[in-house]
């Protein structure tokens, strides 16, 4: 197990590498200079110069790399934000806290809807409640979030003015627990539906492939309860696979996080990154993009630990190649 | 199944698990697959509502009652016998915006995914192919590719490249291979060790010809179901950076730009005319590509027994 673990870690390190590189081609690549944002463009091109060399814009790429890792490695330093001039790091760290609110509420409910639909949609496969959660779970994937976002705003903050659209609390207060709950409602709903409708089939799928096995049809001519077959043998087996939806929601709701806290005014790390994309502040998109990625490299390796310690075949696979 | 291939992409997987012609599953006959396609009857709605679409895009010129950017003496008029859908802020017919905007979405979808298909196939065929090194660059730099979050890497590219209509087709063609790829490469590693494969080798044949005329006519069908759910998700995407400003840009019609305006407050809610019938059309775009999807997958299973 050890040996699988650190065999996982050490394939993720050229992976982070090449992250880190290529996200700095992207930013080298980028056309408009930061400073011309900073400065007046009356400036004369001699103090413009200076700025630059303070900035150390006028460095080589590769020097520029170089001093970023470095930073990076031996501080965990993100270097500074080129608009605001504050520590890129903190401008994440005080992002973060309202983004994981939202994106754990959501994967959390989600999964909780997704899992006992699919599994219930496979048993009851060609029935009529099958094709509803069928149904249901192709409108979830094929709506635009941001469509059905206005949507609910237009409903429940606008016609019914049942719930706030906007921001985390009301303006002027400090936001108890119950007003930042509220405000979380709308939001969550528009990423639950995603997450729902994205693996509602895919339980289901799964479940189905389980229920077509051998064994299950040994445990139903061994004489038990058809309940049992179900909830003991086959959904046992079926959530297996269901470990990986984790790591592969959480890019997908990072993603999604950008145009919901937009829409919502949600103060997280998607408002921070469009709003950086908007004034062209490349180190605090590097730092933003760094941070994405190595949270969806950092999931992708825990799914596989937990999948390998959930499924003892994987496990006995992999040690018994290593043996040879 | 290497777990690796496993986690990254559900679809692929999904694609990957139900569908591989071999010479014990061979592909279903034309008649067969017309047969079953036409028994998902959500597919078959979905089909003839995206001909309708495509109709539209094609003759939107011949169609829309008015030019796209035509401005009438009515601003912001409420849905009348004049204009079927009302008139945005500036007096332009909404109906012949949508109709025209049809053109953005059907071309986003259709060639960004032509795009990826064709470097995806040829990367995942040299990949499973060949092996060894080659496997090796191929797969870490789609793992590279594959860690950025989707979105958030096609925004920072969009705000660099620019906006507009085929910076967005390219975008999404070059940053949407690296699934199509993995999938690929997955039906080639099984496929390289069938029997017909390797008579191919023993008889000499050149690797671009075992390649292309032998090992790629067997990976059709999951490039074929996958492209199709690649085409909702280009659509989708292309959608949200419109709406997000960093798509297509006004004047130019788009389904997701003419629901930008909606952000404002104001527009929400006293001219719903303006962005709600937009949102439906992507949303039943979508939802239409996905049923067909869905079909082809049913359809081109080599298990299906029906």
């Amino acid at each position: 197990m050890l040996g699988y673990i650190l065999r996982r870690l050490f394939i993720a390190v050229p992976v982070l590498f090449g992250v880190t590189v290529i996200n700095f081609i992207i930013m080298k690549m980028a056309p408009g200079n930061p400073v011309d944002m900073l400065v007046s463009p009356k400036l004369p091109e001699a103090a413009r110069q200076a700025k630059m060399a303070e900035l150390g814009l006028d460095d080589s790429a590769v020097s520029q790399y170089i001093s970023w890792m470095k930073n990076l490695l031996f501080h965990g330093d993100l270097g500074y934000s080129m608009i605001t001039f504050q520590p890129v790091t903190d401008m994440i760290m005080d992002r973060l806290g309202p983004t994981i609110l939202i994106m754990g509420t959501s994967l959390i409910l989600g999964l909780f809807i997704a899992i006992p639909i699919g599994i219930l949609s496979a048993t009851k496969q060609y029935t009529k409640l099958d094709y509803f959660f069928v149904t249901g779970s192709f409108l979830g994937i094929s709506i635009p979030n941001f469509f059905l976002s206005l949507v609910l705003v237009y409903v429940f903050a606008i016609q019914l003015n049942w719930l706030p659209s906007s921001g985390m609390k009301d303006i002027g207060t400090t936001g108890s627990v119950w007003t930042v709950l509220l405000h979380m409602v709308l939001p969550v709903i528009v990423l639950v539906a995603n997450v729902a409708g994205r693996n509602i089939r895919y339980v289901r799928s799964s479940m189905l492939e389980i229920l077509g096995q051998d064994y299950l049809r040994t445990a139903r001519a061994k004489g038990l309860k058809e309940s049992r077959v179900v909830n003991k043998h086959a959904m046992r087996n079926a959530l297996i696979p269901i470990v990986t939806i984790i790591g592969l929601e959480i890019p997908i709701l990072f993603g999604g996080a950008v145009v919901i806290e937009q829409i919502f005014s949600w103060p997280g790390i998607g408002q921070l990154t469009l709003s950086s994309i908007m004034s062209r502040d490349y180190s605090t998109i590097m730092g933003l993009n760094l941070v994405a990625a190595f949270v969806v490299i950092a999931a992708n390796i825990l799914t596989d630990i937990v999948y390998a310690i959930v499924d003892p075949r994987i496990r006995k696979s992999y040690l018994g190649a290593s043996k040879r | 199944m290497s777990l690796f291939k496993r986690y990254f992409n559900k679809k692929a997987y999904d694609a990957e698990k139900t569908v591989i012609w071999s010479e014990e599953l061979p592909a279903p006959s034309k008649g067969l697959f017309l047969k079953r396609f036409k028994k998902h009857k959500l597919a078959l709605f979905g089909f003839w509502f995206l001909v309708a679409v495509a109709i539209c895009a094609i003759f939107a010129p011949l169609l829309a009652p008015y030019e796209q950017n035509e401005m009438s003496a009515q601003f912001s008029a409420a849905p009348s016998m004049e204009h079927w859908l009302g008139t945005d802020q500036v007096g332009r017919d909404v109906l012949s915006r949508l109709i025209y905007a049809a053109r953005v979405s059907l071309m986003v979808g259709l060639f960004s995914i032509a795009i990826a298909a064709v470097i995806g196939t040829v990367l995942g065929l040299l990949a499973g192919y060949f092996g060894g090194i080659i496997d090796g660059i191929i797969m870490r730099i789609t793992d590279v590719f594959m860690s950025f979050p989707y979105i958030i890497f096609i925004l920072v590219v969009a705000s660099i490249v620019g906006p507009g209509l085929t910076n967005i087709i390219i975008i999404l063609g070059v940053l949407g291979w690296p699934s199509i790829a993995r999938l690929v490469r997955g039906n080639v590693l099984a496929l390289k060790q069938s029997d017909y494969v390797k008579a191919s080798v023993a008889l000499g044949y050149s690797t671009p010809r075992i390649l292309f005329k032998h090992i790629l006519p067997n990976t059709v069908a999951p490039i074929l179901i996958y492209a199709t759910s690649g085409v909702a998700g280009a659509i989708l995407d292309e959608a949200a950076l419109s709406f997000l400003g960093l798509g297509v840009q006004p004047p130019d019609a788009s389904w997701g730009n003419m629901l930008s305006s909606a952000q404002s407050i104001s527009i929400l809610t006293d001219l719903p005319w303006l962005w709600i019938p937009a949102g439906l059309m992507i949303l039943f775009t979508v939802l239409s590509v996905n049923y067909i999807g869905d079909a082809l997958r049913d359809a081109l299973d080599p298990r299906n027994t029906k």
